[in-house]
């Protein structure tokens, strides 16, 4: 993702859900409104909840990107 | 020489790995003690049975020493310190205590300030004074909105709200307010539990009973002025009663230790048990930041195995890593109310498929609850 700065990304590769999910909930939380996160997750489950999460937490999922090695890197940006 | 074991916590896995060490090693192969932070044993389990007059809180807890070996010692006395590098621990008297090998068991803990209005607006059973509160709040509630939920991720014994709802459903029932009375379940994923068989059992049976649900609810704080619960999602709940599971942590030297993350859950391996990386120190139960229940069932089933790696080392024998190892193996009651309860039993690979519940099953978990004090710390069963 070209010209978008990730303040903190988790890999959260070899945990099951709720692991990433968790992962993602705990970034947002520590981060400041308009930072951007991103966790890494090999996890089937994650595909849907997290983007469920993002949907219904009301902040941007920026992108869902293949990450070299397996698994997927999901981008949020926080909102309020 | 007799080798030091040194058991951080007299709870329900300390407790088993001193006794199963106590009558395998001859006092000349080792001496055993537990540290403990107090000198009570608690049998947290029937803390849920407080809220609703069914257990005395003065009642669920017996000396640790009653419980133990009489070759394992035991000191009261709260650990501050843990130096892996030169193998000992201090406690807050000062005393530094050695060790060969060392068992973290120190469970978890409530911490309510983690979350704004806690204290003031919540309520839970996870302590049995916090039960007693609950107890005189719930024989005086008339009717309103009771929500229950989970303030954070992990918390000790999953199942314990989903029982606490079931119970107080029949509760209200019972006192003929169930009409008056809205119960409102949250969980912080998209179903109900972190179980998928699980959670659809739960759903369905929260469906017949109508108790309505929240989920992807994360506790964000909590207003007790205006008797509202928001979660980071922005959901905001009404409550006439608020019943939250509190957000847990490992015990505090813990945190933000080497061994273990900032909220002191120790990293352990899912199979031996082990703890980062080292050849002497072991894990169990709450303590661990394994994905299995943080529940007294769990280490249960871990003590043998790490018992059995002691006994190996100490008598320098090999152990066969898959013979002895952990599998996830975790067994749990779920009690429905109206006498019935049915069980959850699953390991790593294999997810849990609840049968219906029974007045059988629940009768079980009644024997468990007047048993225990004789079988399981003792390592019997």
């Amino acid at each position: 993702m070209e010209g978008i700065k990730i303040t903190k990304e988790v890999d959260a590769r070899g945990s099951f859900c709720p692991g990433p999910l968790m992962e993602m909930i705990r970034l947002i939380r520590s981060a400041q409104v308009g930072d951007v996160v991103a966790v890494i997750s090999a996890d089937e489950g994650t595909k849907k909840d997290l983007p469920a999460w993002i949907k219904k937490a009301k902040h941007e999922l920026i992108a869902e990107e293949p990450v070299e090695g397996g698994g997927t890197r999901f981008i949020c940006r926080k909102l309020h | 020489m007799a080798k030091n074991i040194l058991i951080l916590g007299g709870g329900t896995g300390g407790s088993i790995v001193a006794n199963i060490l106590a009558r395998s090693l001859s006092p000349q192969e080792a001496s055993i003690t537990v540290l403990t932070a107090s000198p009570q044993h608690v049998y947290q389990p029937y803390q849920l049975y407080i809220p609703f007059g069914y257990q005395d809180p003065r009642k669920i807890a017996r000396s640790e020493r009653s419980l133990l070996h009489r070759r394992v010692s035991l000191v009261v006395d709260p650990v501050e310190e843990l130096d892996v590098k030169n193998q000992k621990v201090v406690c807050r008297s000062r005393k530094s205590y050695p060790y060969d090998y060392l068992v973290i068991a120190t469970g978890s803990t409530v911490d309510e300030e983690q979350i704004p209005g806690f204290k003031e607006g919540a309520d839970h059973f996870y302590t049995p004074e916090a039960a007693f509160v609950l107890y005189e709040k719930l024989q005086n509630f008339n009717g309103g909105t009771i929500v229950v939920g989970i303030g954070g991720l992990p918390y000790k014994c999953p199942v314990a709200p989903v029982e606490f709802t079931f119970m107080l459903e029949e509760f209200l029932t019972k006192r003929g307010i169930r009409q008056q009375s809205e119960i409102i379940y949250t969980f912080p994923l998209n179903d109900v539990f972190n179980i998928k068989t699980a959670a659809d059992y739960i759903k369905a049976d929260f469906d017949k009973r109508n108790i309505k649900t929240e989920l992807f609810f994360n506790l964000a704080e909590i207003h007790p002025e205006k008797k509202i619960a928001e979660s980071i999602e922005g959901t905001e709940l009404s409550y006439d009663l608020l019943v939250m599971t509190p957000p847990h942590k490992g015990a505090p030297f813990l945190r933000g230790h080497e061994i273990a993350d900032a909220d002191g859950w120790v990293q352990t391996d899912r199979h031996s048990l082990k703890v980062a990386q080292l050849e002497n120190v072991w894990s169990l139960g709450d303590t661990t930041n394994l994905p299995v229940s943080k529940a007294g069932s769990t280490a249960h089933f871990q003590a043998p195995v790490i018992a059995k790696q002691i006994c190996a080392a100490i008598r320098q024998e090999t152990v066969d890593s898959e013979k002895v190892k952990y599998n996830g193996h975790v067994a749990c009651f779920i009690e429905s109310g109206y006498g019935k309860a049915t069980m959850l039993d699953f390991d790593y690979e294999h997810p849990p498929q609840p049968p219906p519940p029974t007045e059988f099953i629940h009768f079980q978990k009644l024997a468990l609850n007047k048993f225990y004090w004789y079988l399981i710390p003792k390592a019997l069963i």
